[in-house]
């Protein structure tokens, strides 16, 4: 059976609560789905012995710079089994910035995490360990927001003394 | 061959203390080589025979700052690079020189963004700046000739009356 399908109807069969859609694009899979129900979803994916979604490649976010769920938090899955990558899409609000982290199905997401909370400001809830990734702990703002400037804000990143 | 030639009998010449102190500094330029990026590799370079750096007897890169006197920034120095750049510069004894190596260290280069500092001589007293991205080793060569150039003006009581600096001491606890 094509992966295509094998996906879905697994999907289907073993998690009946949980509404996503499917988007294909030039064969690329997306699945757009609910933020709440990420970690379940997950979950199935990398534990289930067909599909074996064993390796998170990468979680990042997208900022639309809109009013209504300006933010997408997306990830890319690869299964090394049937050499098949998946991107999974939750939207988030941005006043109920969070989403609940991942990274206790796939620890690899723990780094990514963090560095999509250093550069977009979206809270991992139940992450081991929030903290910024490349901008200084004290840094107050999100460098890949869209309402960040390009030269940064002048004072924000504090210079030695001459 | 060379001065000894000419010492046949016991013989003396006549200087000064500034002549001899410079001549000494210039001609001995100990560089720490602070290699943030890929201008670390064309530094690397010019330690090789081809470029040999040790034909102006600065051949000695110490990686301690405590035995420096001569500090080649060489690479992109972020923000939150500045402050380790800053503390390693700040352990070295005087009398101490900078140059700042390549289109990044000098102003910032491409990277016009906020994250890179816009030239290290926003907290650092910069000597010579060296153009080209990355630049070629014959050109830090050039840099360190003008360096020993500027050295060899110096007095020594240039550097009498200046205070010790505060090495600043990492405390674990």
């Amino acid at each position: 059976m094509e992966i295509k399908e094998l996906l879905t109807s697994k999907l289907k069969e073993n998690l009946p609560g949980i509404q996503f859609t499917t988007v294909e694009y030039r064969g690329e899979i997306s699945l757009i789905l609910n933020k709440k129900d990420i970690v379940k979803f997950c979950r199935f994916l990398k534990e289930d012995s067909d599909l074996a979604f064993n390796f998170c490649e990468d979680v990042t976010a997208i900022d639309w710079a809109r009013r209504n769920q300006r933010y997408t938090v997306v990830y890319h899955i690869f299964s090394m089994k049937n050499k098949f990558r998946l991107r999974l899409k939750c939207d988030v609000e941005e006043d109920d910035c969070n989403i609940d982290s991942i990274s206790s199905v796939w620890k690899t997401a723990d780094w990514e995490e963090r560095e999509t909370y250093d550069m977009y400001g979206i809270h991992f809830n139940n992450h081991p360990d929030l903290r910024r990734m490349f901008m200084p702990e004290e840094f107050e703002f999100y460098p890949l927001r869209k309402d960040f400037p390009l030269m940064g804000i002048p004072g924000s990143l504090p210079l030695p003394k001459k | 061959m060379g001065l000894e030639a000419k010492l046949n009998q016991d013989s003396f010449i006549t200087t000064t203390i500034d002549a001899i102190a410079a001549w000494a500094r210039k001609n001995s330029v100990w560089p720490m080589p602070m290699g943030i990026s890929c201008c670390a590799i064309e530094m690397m370079a010019v330690g090789d025979p081809k470029y040999d750096i040790a034909r102006f007897g600065s051949e000695v890169m110490r990686f301690t700052p405590r035995q420096c006197d001569l500090m080649i920034v060489a690479g992109t120095v972020t923000y939150k690079m500045a402050h380790v750049v800053k503390k390693i510069y700040d352990q070295m004894p005087e009398p101490k020189w900078v140059i700042a190596m390549g289109a990044c260290t000098s102003s910032g280069g491409m990277y016009r963004s906020y994250n890179v500092v816009q030239g290290i001589d926003q907290f650092l007293p910069v000597d010579v700046y060296l153009a080209g991205c990355p630049p070629r080793p014959d050109n830090l060569l050039n840099a360190l000739i003008m360096i020993q150039d500027k050295i060899g003006k110096t007095k020594v009581r240039e550097f009498q009356d200046q205070p010790l600096t505060e090495y600043p001491v990492h405390n674990k606890n």
